[in-house]
C-alpha cells in the first residue's frame, strides 16, 4: 500500500431530499471502512487483526428507525439502503460502532415536504 | 452535484450503444446486471467516496503558498469538462507525456510548491477521481501530437508481445478471447475507460497502473518499476484503442 495520511472518515447518504411528509422513502448509506476480517495475513505472514463495523443505528429525533449488525463477511464500504417514513421535520443521526473504539456519527436535518 | 451526473446518465447509455458495426465493448457490458446498476447509480457507487474527498481536495489550499486547485482551475464541474478524456496529452514543455494523475502531480510541483504525490496515494486517486467524473460521458478524445503517436506505437508493442512464463500477450486474451472464461470471470475487451476503478477485488479504488500491473503478474513476469516509462506507452495505446468510447469514471469491475 502507498502511505497514506491519517485516514478521514468519510460517508455518503442520499435520499434525504427525495422525503416526502407521512410517506416511505429509501435512505442509501455508505461508509468508507475496510472490512478487515482478522481472517488475512499481512506481507511478513502476520495475522491482520480484526477490524469491522460491528453496529450501524439511524435515528429520528433519538428514536431508533433502523439498525443493522455487521459481521466479517461484509465487504469493504459497507452500504446499507433502508425505508424511513417521517410525518415532519426532524433530525436524523447515522451512527456506526466497530472494532478498536471505532465510532462515526453524521447528523442531517431533514424537512419532508 | 448528483443532479447533474444524473443528467449526464442516458448520455452515458446513448452513447455506450453508439455504433452498430464498431464491435468494441466497454467491460461495463461484460458485467452482470447488479454490477451494471452499482456503477450507474451514483448513490450505490462506492467510488463516490473518492469523488467527494477528490471535490474537498480541489478546494483546500495545499502546499506553502496555500494555493488551492480551485484557485487557478475554478469551478471544476464547467473547467474540467471533457479535460479527463484527453489524457494522457503531451506536455510540450517538459518534452514529455503525462497522463492524468501525472498533470495532478505536475501541477501540484509547479504552482502549489507540494511534493508530488506516490502513484495509488488516496489523494492522488480521489483528485483523478473527481476530475474524471468531469468528462463521463463524452467520448475518449486521445489528442494528435507527433510524440503521443510515437508513445502509441510503443504501447501497442506492448500489448503484441509476449511477457512472463505463460507467455502471454495482452491482446491474446483482451482481442483474441474477450467474452471467454478466464477460470470464472468473463474476460472483457480491456477499454480503459473507467479509471480510477472500484474494483471489488480490491475493496477500493486503483488506478490504470495497478490494474496493468495485476495482469503482468497474472502472466508471471515480473512488472515494471512505478515510474517506468511501459505503464505511460500501455496506457497511451489504450486510449487510442478506446477513442470514441464513453469515459465512464468512476467506473466499477468485479
Amino acid at each position: 500500500m502507498a502511505d497514506t495520511p491519517a485516514p478521514r472518515v468519510r460517508t455518503l447518504i442520499h435520499g434525504l431530499d427525495a422525503l416526502r411528509r407521512g410517506q416511505p422513502g429509501e435512505l442509501r448509506v455508505t461508509l468508507a471502512h475496510p472490512m478487515e476480517n482478522g481472517l488475512r495475513h499481512d506481507g511478513f505472514g502476520n495475522v491482520v487483526p480484526r477490524s469491522i463495523v460491528t453496529r450501524f443505528e439511524c435515528r429520528l429525533d433519538g428514536q431508533l428507525v433502523f439498525a443493522a449488525d455487521l459481521y466479517t463477511a461484509i465487504a469493504a464500504n459497507p452500504y446499507l439502503a433502508f425505508w424511513l417514513r417521517a410525518e415532519g421535520p426532524g433530525t436524523l443521526s447515522f451512527e456506526w460502532t466497530g472494532d478498536w473504539g471505532f465510532a462515526h456519527r453524521e447528523t442531517r436535518a431533514i424537512a419532508p415536504a | 452535484m448528483r443532479r447533474r451526473a444524473l443528467a449526464l446518465l442516458p448520455l452515458l447509455l446513448a452513447a455506450s450503444v453508439a455504433s452498430a458495426d464498431d464491435t468494441r465493448r466497454s467491460g461495463l457490458q461484460f458485467m452482470g446486471p447488479a454490477l451494471q446498476a452499482l456503477q450507474r447509480d451514483d448513490a450505490q457507487n462506492p467510488a463516490m467516496l473518492w469523488v467527494q474527498d477528490g471535490d474537498q481536495l480541489w478546494r483546500a489550499p495545499t502546499g506553502p503558498g496555500g494555493k488551492r486547485c480551485a484557485d487557478c482551475h475554478g469551478d471544476a464541474p464547467r473547467s474540467m469538462a471533457g479535460v479527463a478524456a484527453r489524457y494522457p496529452a503531451w506536455d510540450a514543455a517538459r518534452g514529455g507525456a503525462l497522463n492524468l494523475a501525472g498533470r495532478i502531480n505536475a501541477c501540484r510541483q509547479q504552482h502549489q510548491q507540494a511534493a508530488p504525490l506516490p502513484t495509488e496515494h488516496a489523494d492522488l486517486l480521489a483528485l483523478s477521481a473527481y476530475l474524471g467524473l468531469q468528462s463521463r460521458g463524452q467520448p475518449v478524445s486521445p489528442p494528435a501530437d507527433a510524440g503521443l503517436v510515437a508513445l502509441r506505437k510503443q504501447g501497442q508493442v506492448l500489448w503484441q508481445q509476449r511477457l512472463g512464463q505463460i507467455n502471454l500477450a495482452c491482446l491474446h486474451c483482451h482481442d483474441q478471447r474477450a467474452g471467454q472464461r478466464l477460470g470464472g470471470a468473463v474476460i472483457p475487451q480491456g477499454h480503459a475507460t473507467g479509471y480510477p476503478t472500484y474494483r471489488l477485488e480490491w475493496q477500493g479504488l486503483g488506478s490504470l497502473q495497478r490494474r496493468l500491473r495485476g495482469c503482468v503478474v497474472g502472466v508471471r513476469a515480473e512488472p515494471w518499476a512505478a515510474d517506468a516509462p511501459e505503464w505511460l506507452a500501455l496506457e497511451a495505446w489504450l486510449a487510442q484503442r478506446a477513442a470514441g468510447m464513453p469515459v465512464e469514471t468512476p467506473a466499477v469491475r468485479p
